[in-house]
């Protein structure tokens, strides 16, 4: 290997009560496309924002180009030309492009802004990795994918050597990653090396050239992408064979259907550009069986699943369980007729993470612990808690402990157990893995098969289409709010569902 | 491997927690023990039962404002609405709203008994708190902006009903409630503890103190959760409103007079109280035990500077600092909550 343009020599970060990083090296070379993988709370965090001088090192050194530097702040990390983008961007919403692009360092002269350079160098960058945009457009306008293509811009327009990318295509569609592989590819060829932080390992086997693996704060292994396969990465990941990985389960054995769903249609708020219409959306589920919703970001799986569950309204369609029609207008609605949701964005929609585990479990189903009208039997919450934890295997220390404290998938499993403890007859299920590691992945699968089993009719949405594939026996996809077809799960394979999604061709089976 | 190492982090003993936990109540100790030291007058027992009936109004408003708070909110109106209220009970306790405006008659001292008058003060508080809570909820107005509001309106509605001056010299029934002691503990004392134990056993046991907090953690996931979170918020702004007419009907008691101006500057203390007691303004976290501490820690503050001589000036500029560093250290502690 040529020299390192990057060398992180035996970084040390300790935290109260856990050692973070211990005795850590990593090394990135000139155009270089680098992987930084691991499972959640292996120490990727935390060598991020070292790198980035957000965080300062208990020990190790840091070399850039052969010249040792100290990074005690973000701003000592850019001048040296390495800039993170982070997973939630830092643009402001309310600001055009340009301004995001040269926050802080905008062109002019006396406290005045030159908005005529500052939008013809924003055109350039821009320019650079394809994007063709206003530079004058707001940034909220912007799609996702466009807003991460700003922050791009921004790191470009910084000078930068090393482009720090964390987990760059969670929030984006097949075809929008394609695209920003693109721009990466294009980065690497203009000199920048990118570090790449992803959960996807095909990704990583598609784009990077090597890669470089923590376990538990320690460095697991590393090297060139084209010597391994997915599964030694895994492997190195988890310290074990995961043999079950994406498994499917054996044929279930189907009850009536129990939830239908006929011609839901929501029209699009004409304040929202980006609001995404439902058009006539029809499906069913049956007992024991699981449904899974595919298509792009923005196709409309989400909000199908919000409508039918209340939690936005719709102007049209009928919601049937058990063949007779009910009124949904609320998640209040939904829950009493049996139906849960677990929603896509843990934090935001669905923990209460300044709270206790106690409560997070039991939210929703404190109607059944009731005691004198008014008060939780709190006895039977305990008993709760303890079935739940041993059923759903949550590692955690007491129910007293703060949700924020337990890691991504055993927070997944405490708002898994928050919905299995109301029984309900339909769970609706939205990217159930995101965020969490491989090994919780499978945990979580596995879950999902056994309350089929169970008899509850599950509707599991993601964006990662082999997990679409192992856990649904059927699939829909979507598009633009339509359904474009349904196939069973033994007839399908990743390019027949993309193509569903994307062309809206063969309404199989 | 990460569950190992949470649950490993989840056992260890946390210092900051526990400081974050317990700095209320080691703060006033700390400062009643630096005013024994230099006023030993302080810890005169009835210095001490003086401290409290002082702190009993605002604790009682406080103990609503812990509610509002933990639910997000706020509310700015309680000391214009006490004044209301106080001014609706005592009219109806010295004879009713008609004699009150029958011109030129005078008042016939056939007025009603006290506990009408507190019915009427605590109906009138929760109408209020009400109000506002639609305004918040179905109006979409922020609590701060509806508040501000309630503020100018009570006040001005308080005006309007004191056009004749302050409503004066109550039954002896009545005054008792203000005035009052049980041996040495005054009656508004007892009040004030009755209700924030009330208070703590619903937010810590019962179905609806949970939901309280689960509101205020997260809305959107308590919606998701199939809570009615328009009806929590609602009503934490009429429990506001009950405290609120509780307050209005011993502070007349204890004044033998109610009038327009009565509870000015009250929502200051009374937020103050809270927010030293531990309760975020983003929701979510406190409990009355720490409302119960910061509201006397408010009122050894203010009684240890009164025995010192200090200025009535300089009190309410630290006051100001102290409601400031409660809520930058409250900030800190949320920050460190988010990077566990």
């Amino acid at each position: 290997m040529t020299e390192p343009l990057l060398r992180m020599k035996g970084i040390s970060k300790r935290f109260p009560g856990v050692l973070a990083l211990d005795n850590v090296d990593f090394e990135v070379g000139p155009g270089e496309i680098h992987a930084l993988l691991g499972e959640n709370g292996a120490g990727k965090s935390t060598l991020l924002k070292i790198l980035s001088g957000a965080q300062k090192p208990d020990a190790g050194a840091i070399t850039l180009g052969g010249e040792e530097i100290s990074l005690s702040h973000p701003h000592d990390a850019q001048l040296r030309g390495i800039v993170t983008i982070y997973q939630e961007f830092t643009l402001a919403p309310n600001m055009t492009i340009c301004e995001n692009v040269f926050i802080g360092r905008e062109p002019g002269a006396g406290g005045f802004v030159n908005w005529r350079k500052m939008a013809a160098e924003t055109r350039a960058l821009t320019h650079r990795i394809g994007l063709d945009l206003n530079p004058m457009t707001l940034v909220r306008d912007l799609s996702v994918a466009e807003q991460q293509m700003v922050e791009i811009a921004r790191a470009l327009s910084m000078k930068s050597r090393i482009i720090v990318m964390d987990e760059p295509t969670s929030a984006l569609s097949a075809s929008e990653v394609e695209k920003l592989v693109r721009i990466v590819r294009d980065l690497k060829a203009q000199g920048l090396s990118i570090i790449f932080v992803t959960h996807r390992l095909e990704e990583v086997m598609e784009i990077c050239d090597r890669y470089t693996v923590l376990r538990d704060g320690k460095l697991a292994g590393g090297g060139a992408v084209a010597e391994t396969n997915i599964d030694g990465i895994i492997r190195m990941m988890v310290g074990r064979e995961v043999t079950a990985l994406f498994a499917h389960r054996e044929a279930p054995t189907l009850g009536p259907v129990v939830l239908a769903v006929e011609g839901l249609t929501r029209r699009g708020d004409a304040q929202d550009p980006h609001a995404t219409v439902l058009d006539d959306v029809s499906l069913h589920v049956r007992a024991g069986e699981i449904l899974g919703l595919a298509g792009l970001v923005g196709a409309g799986r989400t909000e199908t699943a919000r409508a039918i569950f209340g939690a936005d309204p719709f102007d049209a369609g009928r919601v049937t369980i058990d063949g007779k029609p009910v009124a949904i207008r609320s998640p209040q609605d939904a829950i009493r007729h049996g139906i849960g949701l677990v929603p896509e964005d843990r934090k935001q929609q669905a923990l209460f993470l300044s709270l206790a585990i106690r409560t997070n479990m039991s939210v929703a189903s404190l109607g059944q612990l009731e005691r004198f009208g008014i008060f939780v039997d709190e006895a039977k919450e305990r008993k709760l808690i303890e079935e739940y934890k041993r059923m759903l295997n949550i590692r955690m220390a007491s129910p007293e402990q703060l949700v924020a404290n337990l890691s991504g998938g055993n927070q997944q499993k405490v708002v898994l157990a928050r919905w299995l403890a109301l029984r309900p007859r339909v769970l609706i299920v939205d990217e159930p893995t995101r965020g969490i590691d491989v090994g919780a992945k499978v945990e979580v699968h596995n879950l999902l098969f056994e309350m089929a089993r169970s008899g509850i009719a599950v509707i599991a949405i993601s964006s990662e289409l082999p997990e679409v594939l192992a856990v649904s026996d059927r699939i829909v996809t979507l598009r633009e709010g339509r359904v474009t077809g349904e196939i069973l799960r033994d007839q399908a394979d990743q390019e027949k569902l993309m193509a569903m999604m994307t062309l809206g061709a063969s309404r199989a089976a | 491997m990460t569950d190992a190492t949470s649950t490993r982090r989840g056992a260890d003993f946390d210092l900051f927690g526990f400081l974050a936990r317990f700095a209320p109540l080691i703060f006033l100790l700390v400062l009643m023990a630096g005013f024994a030291i230099m006023e030993p007058k302080f810890l005169a027992p009835i210095n001490l039962f003086n401290v409290l009936r002082q702190v009993s109004i605002y604790g009682l408003l406080a103990i609503g404002m812990t509610f509002v708070i933990l639910t997000a909110g706020i509310d700015l109106s309680i000391g214009s609405l006490l004044a209301f209220a106080g001014l609706v009970a005592a009219a109806v306790s010295k004879g009713g709203l008609s004699n009150r405006f029958t011109v030129g008659e005078g008042q016939d001292d056939a007025g009603y008994a006290w506990y009408l008058a507190a019915l009427t003060a605590i109906a009138v508080g929760m109408i209020g708190g009400y109000l506002q809570g639609f305004a918040i909820t179905r109006l979409k107005v922020p609590p701060f902006v509806v508040t501000l509001g309630g503020m100018s309106a009570f006040r001005g509605a308080a005006l309007l009903f004191a056009d004749g001056g302050p409503i004066s010299g109550f039954e002896p029934n009545f005054v008792w409630w203000g005035q009052g002691k049980v041996g040495p503990i005054p009656i508004p004392v007892i009040v004030f503890l009755v209700f924030a134990i009330l208070a703590h056993v619903v937010l810590r046991y019962t179905r609806y103190g949970r939901q309280v907090y689960a509101v205020g953690g997260n809305v959107e996931a308590a919606r998701l959760s199939g809570l009615n979170v328009r009806s929590v918020v609602t009503s934490v702004y009429v429990i506001m409103g009950f405290f609120a007419g509780l307050g209005a009907f011993v502070l007349s008691a204890r004044l033998n007079s109610a009038e327009a101006v009565a509870g000015t500057g009250y929502e200051l203390t009374v937020i103050a109280s809270v927010v030293i007691g531990g309760t975020s303004l983003f929701g979510g976290v406190g409990t009355i035990f720490g409302t119960v501490i910061g509201t006397i820690l408010i009122g050894v503050l203010l009684n240890g500077l009164v025995l010192l001589k200090v200025s009535s000036y300089i009190q309410q500029i630290i006051i100001g600092v102290i409601i400031v560093l409660a809520v930058a250290f409250d900030t800190f502690a949320k920050s460190r909550r988010r990077r566990v």
